[in-house]
């Protein structure tokens, strides 16, 4: 029993990050689900909706409309990946190979770490941040880590030895890059607003120094009156151009478009290997409207200009993580969404966009904020 | 010499050259082409609705009485272009149809090949007792070769009676009962 107490504090770490690991992969393959619904919703399709579990699956009512909806299609997907014929082009560069999809799909599960999700109380009746690892500067993680991701994309256009997959790895770094810039100056204004130099605590009293430094959590609570959207929509939108971009989504899914590129960079993958890159791209979608909803959706906030409702219990713990869920989903749907909307750009059209428009506003946004700050503080203190 | 009409294109406003209006534009038609209803049949259960005359597998049929139709006369082996057909002329039964039998003939075997079949409904056209009908049977399959043999029993089953407004062998008999035989 002493053991067990002293050993708690090492093991639950590890039980949250199973947890969340599987709360996130789970996501990630019924996003696939949601893209195919939704695609075929938009066409006028049906969409999946033939694969039926057992005992589940012959429920009365409950059987046929989760059949109908496709929710059982994920398991048939990830188990054909599995289980299908594993074949190696004889031509492709084998250590590489088989590192790409490792590589593609590492980074993108590990910001989920720094990843707020909801808030509960604590025993002082400080409002905390649900997170397996509630850092300083979280943004900064997950800006650094998810972009590595382009390594694998990049290792395995070049390892596939093969000119389509090549073109498309090419393809995709350049663009990596080209948005990943005006991607970290669209949030400057964002942090810049909500790590104010300083606040007043609850005597009254001015406090030099940002009440939550950097963190995302910070970015969240400052929303509580008004969704950053709101009085940042440039930011917002150049954010989320730029992050449709680096999740290789449609309009700029230059690197596997499929018209003009075969497949892309995974043109040489088969069966789990594909699956790999297919959830890492997933996992991205997930983690950008994650940000997304923190950085200008109010994450887990009720509504603008609306006291959250949440209770202080653990139901109240429940209802801010499931209203940020539906902030997510509602993400999810919309880059679903965007890309039927959309025909894809051409590759020089997605390059002088990032640089020649993209770039250029941000960091007249970040000027423009950065004055706009100065006064603000030079004039109320 | 036809005239070149040059159309006079405006320069773009701001807002078209920001693109987002035409893109909450797009948003909304892709939105409400979500919520109108699919288009797709669901096929094993839901089927299409046939038209009339449409040329599906070639059948047997028999007229209103129950009787065999086809005279074995072999005009349909003979015009069906991929030779599809093949008909062994037999004798009518003399017990069950003492009036038709000696008269008429009937087909002892008839099979169609269907994976030689072309559908073309040549057979239908050249058939003078009207007894072959390609009818709405569209999907076909089968595990073997011969499993794609139509046999007389099958064109029989698969045809069933079609309404005859000839009653031919009616006719006689009403015929010869007035004395009017010919």
């Amino acid at each position: 029993m002493e053991f067990l107490d002293a050993s708690l504090p090492y093991i639950m770490p590890i039980v949250y990050a199973i947890l969340m690991i599987s709360v996130f992969m789970g996501l990630c393959s019924y996003s696939v689900l949601a893209e195919r619904k939704v695609s075929s919703w938009i066409q006028g399709r049906v969409g999946p909706n033939r694969t039926r579990l057992p005992l589940i699956g012959h429920l009365p009512i409950v059987g046929n409309l989760m059949t109908g909806l496709g929710l059982f299609q994920p398991v048939a997907d990830g188990l054909k990946f599995l289980f299908k014929e594993e074949i190696v082009p004889g031509h492709v560069n084998k250590g590489y190979y088989y590192l790409a999809p490792v590589v593609a799909l590492a980074p993108a599960l590990t910001t989920m770490v720094v990843l707020p999700f909801g808030r509960y109380v604590d025993a002082e009746g400080i409002i905390q941040p649900l997170v397996l690892a509630n850092v300083d500067l979280g943004m900064l993680i997950i800006l650094g880590i998810s972009s590595l991701g382009v390594y694998g994309v990049v290792l395995a256009g070049w390892s596939s030895n093969s000119k389509y997959p090549f073109l498309g790895g090419v393809r995709a770094s350049a663009q990596m890059i080209s948005y990943e810039l005006a991607m970290g100056l669209a949030l400057l204004p964002v942090f810049m607003w909500s790590a104010s130099p300083g606040y007043y605590n609850e005597a009254g009293i001015f406090v030099e120094g940002s009440r939550y430094g950097m963190s995302l959590f910070g970015v969240v609570q400052s929303q509580q009156a008004a969704w950053t959207i709101l009085w940042q929509p440039l930011s917002a939108l150049l954010f989320l151009v730029a992050l449709f971009a680096e999740t290789n989504r449609l309009p700029f899914d230059m690197a596997e478009s499929e018209t003009d590129l075969v497949g892309g960079f995974h043109t040489e993958y088969g069966c789990f290997k594909f699956g790999l890159f297919f959830v890492a791209e997933y996992a991205h979608i997930i983690m950008g409207s994650g940000i997304f909803v923190l950085l200008f959706l109010g994450g887990w906030n009720f509504l603008p200009w609306m006291a959250d409702p949440w209770g202080t219990g653990i139901l109240g713990s429940v209802l801010s993580v499931a209203w940020f869920m539906a902030k997510v989903f509602f993400m999810i749907f919309f880059f679903i969404w965007m890309r039927w909307t959309l025909p894809r750009f051409r590759y020089d059209q997605v390059m002088s966009l990032g640089w020649k428009v993209l770039l250029p506003l941000a960091v007249a946004n970040l000027v423009f904020n950065t004055i706009i700050i100065a006064l603000y503080d030079t004039l109320t203190r | 010499m036809a005239k070149t009409k040059v159309l006079e294109r405006k320069p773009l406003s701001f807002a078209e050259k920001t693109f987002l209006p035409q893109i909450v534009t797009g948003l909304k038609t892709t939105f409400s082409s979500m919520l109108q209803k699919g288009v797709t049949l669901q096929y094993p259960e839901e089927r299409p609705t046939i038209p009339d005359n449409y040329r599906g597998v070639p059948t047997l049929v028999k007229d209103p009485n129950g009787r065999e139709k086809c005279v074995s006369c072999q005009l349909c082996e003979f015009v069906c272009p991929p030779k599809a057909i093949r008909i062994t002329p037999g004798a009518i039964d003399a017990e069950a149809e003492p009036e038709r039998a000696h008269v008429e003939k009937a087909p002892q075997e008839f099979d169609i090949n269907m994976l030689r079949c072309i559908y073309c409904g040549l057979c239908q056209e050249v058939c003078p007792e009207e007894a072959i009908f390609l009818q709405d049977i569209f999907s076909l399959s089968g595990y073997s070769r011969e499993e794609m043999i139509n046999n007389k029993q099958k064109l029989y089953e698969l045809g069933g009676t079609l309404p005859d407004k000839h009653f031919k062998w009616d006719k006689k008999k009403a015929a010869e009962a007035t004395g009017n035989a010919h």
